[in-house]
């Protein structure tokens, strides 16, 4: 199929279809309410369901209990409807339901606003909801990047039983780029007759649950979860480097759309001789240390700085598994403002700049 | 090689679509492309914009503060913008609904009266296409025929605006061309 020229949230819509999932339960929410609007007129040619509900709770649960049946289920949202959808978020965790759910995350805190943001990485990643769990996270930088995700988040969904969580913002949300669906390659969906509620005629119940009062039982329940959170951080780790012009004195961390913005800025400074180089996770969760550590460990690097639209979370995780052997500096814009590749620049030059001007002369 | 450019008008003038058309045609000539509206509280009402980034490589940033072009279709977005372009770059002001002119001299502003031609035209809301067809000319990032022969498919539903859509086109490009010989 050619490239076709679709809005983020739009695509991100389609990306599910292609994906195998017909059941999307949801609350509209600036700015990702086009996946709605275009769901609701594609669902039905699919034979698929659109229900609008009556509140994010209620479309959380709907997913809870879609999800309990083994089909491929999603919903979206921005920041504060994901707050209300994080009750939800951890009883299906705990109940090891796949499902997928997509923050297109605005400014917060609060209300906020309805403008980009990256604000929300710390409850995707660290606190989605009370308890001991996480989502596994991606954070696409472009409209194709999310529809990938979107196709690829169904088979890990699958994989570990586990909801996957997009993340993405309102600028990817609400701008248009050229997509191409065919690239993606989607898994057949798993076989979960073992543990889904499809009716119990002829064999044992299925229980789906998440009350474990014994707190034996929900010791060695919380192991399990652990062990396989263990396993998603082992196989799961994405990321990508970009630029440099060989040893990069100075690496940059950022995801989504903050990482596109340095992607220019990189090279801005690549074009006249100042190597630096960008280090884009793009699962969230699990972070991508391992890969990190490699980068950032390299002798040449001397410093790093994390670029986010926020007031600073992602430079957590940065620092820890840097082990703070090097100074992390932070650049961030928030409130809905997305920063220019001159601001980045401007920041990087703050914090080089002795050794360039001695090396001009 | 990348250019930018901003679309800038009230709601209701076509911004967001004459914006859409260009980014397609873009598309159908195999270059990069990042369409990107304003989805602020400044939709209702106020000014309504969008970019457009066309490029032969990956696009970074899409949010481009400085463009290298602007077409302002009312007053408030050429005062809003005006200082942001790139020096060289042109702007395309609709001179039926600003009286003003550019004062910047590092700048090719080109004047085109987009409602009249529109009106003229018998197409009273073809003053987007009118400066699309104008701005194509002056920029030359896509090709004229590329928009021209968009129009059917675009207009498929409408079949009665594809005519009079792509005589505004046209008529834009020419009033372009006789500017730019002025200007360059």
């Amino acid at each position: 199929m050619a490239k076709k020229l679709m809005k983020g949230n739009e695509a991100i819509g389609e990306a599910a279809i292609r994906a195998g999932s017909k059941y999307y339960f949801a609350y509209p929410i600036t700015p990702q309410t086009e996946v709605a609007e275009y769901l609701a007129r594609r669902l039905p040619e699919v034979d698929g369901v659109f229900l609008q509900a009556e509140s994010e709770l209620g479309a959380s649960n709907m997913i809870f209990g879609a999800a309990s049946s083994g089909k491929r289920v999603f919903t979206s949202s921005s920041s504060p409807g994901i707050s209300l959808m994080s009750e939800a978020l951890s009883y299906i965790t705990c109940a090891e339901l796949p499902c997928v759910f997509i923050n297109v995350c605005r400014a917060g805190p609060g209300l906020g606003g309805i403008l980009p943001s990256q604000g929300d990485y710390m409850q995707a990643t660290h606190a989605s909801g009370h308890g001991d769990f996480h989502l596994l996270v991606l954070a696409p930088s472009t409209v194709q990047e999310a529809v990938e995700h979107m196709m690829q988040a169904f088979d890990l969904a699958d994989k570990y039983r586990n909801p996957v969580m997009i993340f993405a913002d309102g600028l990817i949300g609400q701008m248009m780029e050229p997509v191409d669906f065919d690239a993606v390659k989607v898994g057949k969906p798993a076989d979960h007759s073992d543990w889904a509620t499809t009716g119990a005629k002829g064999r044992a119940p299925h229980i789906v649950k998440t009350l474990y009062l014994n707190p034996l039982d929900n010791e060695k329940h919380n192991h399990h979860l652990a062990e396989k959170y263990a396993r998603m951080d082992k196989a799961e780790q994405r990321s990508e480097m970009y630029g440099g012009l060989g040893k990069p004195e100075l690496l940059i961390t950022a995801f989504g759309t903050s990482a596109r913005v340095c992607k220019t800025a990189v090279d801005m400074l690549n074009a006249e001789g100042i190597d630096v180089a960008l280090f884009r996770p793009i699962s969230l969760y699990p972070f991508p240390k391992v890969a990190l550590a490699k980068e950032a460990g390299k002798a040449h690097v001397k410093q790093l700085l994390s670029v986010e639209m926020s007031s600073g979370q992602m430079i957590e995780d940065v620092r820890l598994y840097t082990k703070d052997a090097k100074p992390v500096h932070f650049f961030g814009r928030h409130g809905g403002i997305v920063p220019s590749p001159e601001e980045v620049v401007d920041a990087i030059r703050k914090i080089l700049p002795k050794k360039k001007a001695a090396a001009k002369k | 090689m990348q250019r930018e450019v901003k679309f800038a008008g009230f709601g209701g003038q076509g911004i967001l679509s004459a914006g859409h058309f260009l980014a397609d045609a873009a598309l159908e000539e195999g270059k990069e492309v990042a369409w990107v509206p304003s989805y602020g509280p400044e939709m209702r009402g106020g000014t309504a914009y969008c970019t457009v980034v066309i490029s032969d490589d990956p696009i970074g940033s899409p949010v481009v503060n400085t463009p290298m072009d602007l077409v302002a279709m009312n007053r408030p977005s050429l005062e809003k913008f005006v200082d942001t372009v790139k020096p060289g770059g042109f702007i395309l002001v609709n001179s039926s609904l600003i009286p003003d002119r550019v004062e910047r001299k590092d700048v090719h502003e080109i004047l085109i009266p987009a409602n009249d031609i529109a009106i003229k035209n018998k197409n009273n809301r073809g003053a987007n296409m009118v400066i699309l067809g104008a701005y194509v000319t002056c920029s030359g990032i896509v090709k004229l025929d590329t928009i021209v022969e968009m129009m059917p498919v675009a207009f498929a539903r409408k079949p009665q605006f594809v005519e009079s859509n792509i005589a505004c086109v046209r008529e834009g490009a020419r009033l372009a061309r006789e500017a730019l010989e002025a200007v360059l």
